[in-house]
């Protein structure tokens, strides 16, 4: 012992080998440490652009603009007989109310052609707008009233100032002539912006002002209920039995590696696969919930078995041993004491399926859901259409109001998207049972 | 019980499925071009209240014209839209579905514009120049070679000096095969070397023809025309490839390049002076006229002045329309329904 040296820094814990790698080591971890928190900036960065840009862009969709005019529903276009019917009343020619109403504001315009671009200014939709005021109230023939009405899509852009007063004529959407009108209308308190009910409550249309995602929300809540209805089932079913009865052998080892494969399968083929089960063997209708759901479903299974496998799982052994011990049958067990605790695991996963199913285009595209419906969807064998499919046609649109309404529609989707995965998380804190 | 649930879940759903089948909803499938017009349409004539608004389908025009023959009944489409006319070998398959009853609807025109930034000079191309620009193979001295051009003056001393940069439309689209077939077909046809070639073998001039280079000077931009709008506002160097309608939408971002000295503009479309330009059409099946409620009446919609007219509400959303001649005898022809002949 007298041969070592008396410096205790030299060798042990002190040892010049020692504190170099351990200096390696605290090196190493530093970095492992600041690339996963670079990681995590990075994505926390990025998905700030993109709520960033989605809201800097969405959020004038759900305001509106409207113009004002004094209507006089004169009694000899709405009702040139005094008859006072109902079907003669609708098929009259409201159009000529709201024209009336802009010539007598700008008397000076008379070319046909300034014409057409002023009544231009107000939205198709005015003439269903006064042909229902006076359905719900032919008291209204004969009277001057105000009324408020949309504006044209081009009218709502300048207004929003997505269109430049200072850009040539010829280049503008909104000529010159058009800009005076709307000035002077300005001036005379005409233009209001409102908050755009109609976004939430209408279908879709091609007229950006008058489209709204209703029916594409009502479209996703059949095809999703669909969904659920299916894959639910049979997915916790399925894991119930692999998991609690299924013999381990060959076979089921083939089916859990299949049911991973599945899970990864691009969603097209589910879509093909429905194109060619639902559709041209079972001859359902085209482009309904029904199919789309039961397309997604397939899409959604996997999942949910996988989910809930893990989730059965989890179930302590002890609790299936005592059940069984105190006379209850597999059966007994698994549906009274093993579901009910692995259940917050399995609707975590079922939800997590779902918001997945929610925000799928491309199996929907094979069935025809990818398609313009202007009607909302009465039933799941009505025609419909879904969120994110409307989304896609609506960035597909030349019109530059619809830019707008699709981060609209984006920003819609997402709120969806995190309530729903609020709820999974909601559930798994509530129900969740420590081990 | 369940036995019962099921089997009345099973009786209620094949219900069901027969009263889908008996349709009150005329359906509409095909080309992504006609789509916004077609739309259109059906909205105008969903809210005259008679009728149910058709569902339109976006499906791309092969694709229509695939649905649309595969047979009749309610299952099948009533109409298909197509950028393109429909081909004999389509005819063909139609008949042997037992499609025969056909009509054929021309509904106006579309332009194929080259449009760059307006913080950019404005382009001036020729068909040659734009196949030189683009083509993989191209002929130098009488020889064909991987195109060797990545300036737009190396093509001619009198184009600007900055990289070729082109986004278009990828192949699936119908935008990019008349582009091909227009402009890119159009140019090669001016090189004598490959219009010897054309005349002995169409298939090789083809397949030179149609081929555009992959070596980074043309970006396929997605399907997405409003997407190639966008990246062309931030990246003046580079010109694109879209419709018309998106020309016309967004006027004050960005400028349509002359093409063989003419300008896209709605005029010059109209009357067939711009060279990259084609007809949209619509196709009935006249099987189904009287058993799906609503499809002549539909017809009329259309062909009616106040929709695809001078000033009816289809040039709105970017239609040029047809001369006012051919408009009424399209309009007569389509009222009476009278039956594809193909030439």
């Amino acid at each position: 012992m007298t041969d070592t040296p008396n410096d205790p820094k030299a060798s042990g814990w002190y040892g010049e080998k020692y504190s170099a790698n351990l200096k390696k080591r605290h090196k190493s971890e530093r970095l492992f440490r600041r690339l996963g928190l670079s990681a995590i900036l990075i994505a926390l960065g990025l998905l700030g652009i993109l709520l960033f840009s989605i809201v800097g862009k969405g959020y004038t969709a759900f305001i509106q603009t409207y113009i004002t005019l004094d209507i006089t529903f004169s009694e000899s276009v709405i009702d040139k007989d005094g008859t006072r019917d109902p079907v003669k009343m609708r098929s009259a020619s409201y159009g000529n109310l709201v024209r009336d109403a802009l010539r007598k504001e700008f008397p000076e315009v008379t070319q046909r052609r300034d014409l057409r671009a002023l009544f231009g200014l107000v939205s198709k939709d005015a003439t269903q707008q006064l042909r229902k005021m006076i359905a719900a109230d032919p008291s209204l023939i004969g009277k001057t009233i105000p009324v408020r009405m949309l504006a044209s899509d081009d009218v709502d852009m300048f207004e929003k100032g997505y269109i430049s007063r200072d850009v040539v004529q010829d280049d503008r959407r909104v000529k010159d002539n058009e800009l005076e009108w709307l000035d002077a209308l300005q001036a005379d308190g005409a233009i209001s912006t409102h908050f755009n009910t109609r976004f939430f409550t209408g279908g879709d249309s091609r007229e950006p002002e008058m489209a709204g995602i209703w029916g594409a929300m009502v479209g996703s809540f059949y095809t999703l209920i669909v969904t659920f209805l299916i894959s639910f089932p049979i997915g916790v079913m399925s894991a119930i039995y692999l998991e609690e009865f299924a013999p381990k052998n060959k076979l089921t080892d083939i089916i859990e590696v299949n049911i991973n494969n599945l899970a990864a399968v691009p969603s097209i083929v589910f879509g093909l696969l429905g194109l060619a089960i639902f559709l041209n063997v079972a001859h359902l209708p085209r482009s309904a919930p029904l199919v789309g759901g039961m397309t997604l479903a397939l899409m959604t299974l996997p999942t949910i078995i996988i989910a809930s496998r893990a989730a059965i799982r989890a179930v302590p052994d002890s609790i299936r041993q005592a059940a069984l011990g105190l006379g209850a049958s597999p059966q007994q067990a698994a549906f009274h004491h093993i579901l009910p605790l692995a259940m917050p695991g399995i609707l975590t996963g079922t939800i997590i399926g779902l918001s997945q199913a929610l925000g799928e285009t491309a199996p929907l595209l094979m069935i025809g859901m990818v398609a313009f419906i202007a009607d909302i969807p009465g039933g799941v064998f009505d025609p419909a259409t879904v969120m994110p499919v409307q989304i896609f046609l609506w960035a597909d649109s030349p019109e530059r109001a619809f830019v707008e309404k699709t981060s609209g529609a984006i920003m819609v989707l997402l709120g969806f998207l995190i309530f729903m995965n609020a709820i999974a998380v909601v559930l798994r804190k509530k129900f969740e049972r420590r081990w | 019980m369940l036995n019962k649930t099921l089997g009345l879940a099973i009786v209620a759903s094949v219900a069901f499925a027969g009263q889908a089948l008996a349709r009150d909803q005329i359906r509409i499938v095909g080309s992504s071009t006609v789509f916004p017009f077609s739309t259109a349409v059906a909205e105008e004539f969903g809210t005259k209240g008679t009728f149910k608004t058709p569902v339109v389908e976006s499906t791309g025009s092969g694709g229509g014209l695939k649905l649309f023959c595969a047979g009749v009944g309610t299952e099948h489409p009533d109409i298909t839209n197509a950028s393109r006319r429909i081909k004999v070998s389509e005819v063909e398959k139609c008949a042997a579905a037992g499609v025969t009853d056909i009509t054929e609807v021309k509904i106006g025109f579309d332009g194929i514009v080259l449009a760059n930034s307006k913080a950019a000079k404005p382009v001036e191309l020729t068909k040659k120049q734009i196949f030189q620009a683009l083509a993989k193979q191209v002929p130098v001295d009488g020889k064909l070679v991987d195109n060797p051009y990545q300036k737009w003056s190396d093509i001619d001393p009198s184009l600007p000096d900055t990289k070729i940069e082109v986004l278009g439309p990828p192949p699936t689209s119908g935008t990019r095969d008349a582009f091909v077939e227009l402009a890119m077909e159009g140019g090669a046809k001016k090189f004598d070397t490959l219009k010897a070639l054309r005349k002995s073998d169409k298939k090789a001039f083809k397949s030179v023809a149609h081929a555009i280079r992959e070596d980074g000077a043309f970006i396929e931009a997605g399907e997405n025309d409003n997407l190639i709008v966008q990246k062309l506002v931030a990246n003046p160097a580079a010109l694109g490839i879209f419709g018309f309608s998106f020309l016309d939408q967004n006027a004050d971002r960005i400028q349509g390049g002359v093409v063989g000295g003419v300008e896209p503009t709605f005029e010059n479309i109209s009357k067939g002076d711009y060279g990259i330009s084609r007809s949209l059409y619509f196709y009935v099946k006249g099987a189904h006229v009287g058993k799906v409620p609503g499809i002549e009446e539909f017809v009329a919609e259309f062909t009616s002045e106040d929709t695809f007219g001078e000033f009816g509400y289809l040039t709105d959303k970017g239609l040029i329309p047809l001369s006012e001649a051919d408009r009424a005898k399209i309009r007569a022809d389509a009222t009476s329904m009278a039956k594809l002949k193909m030439m």
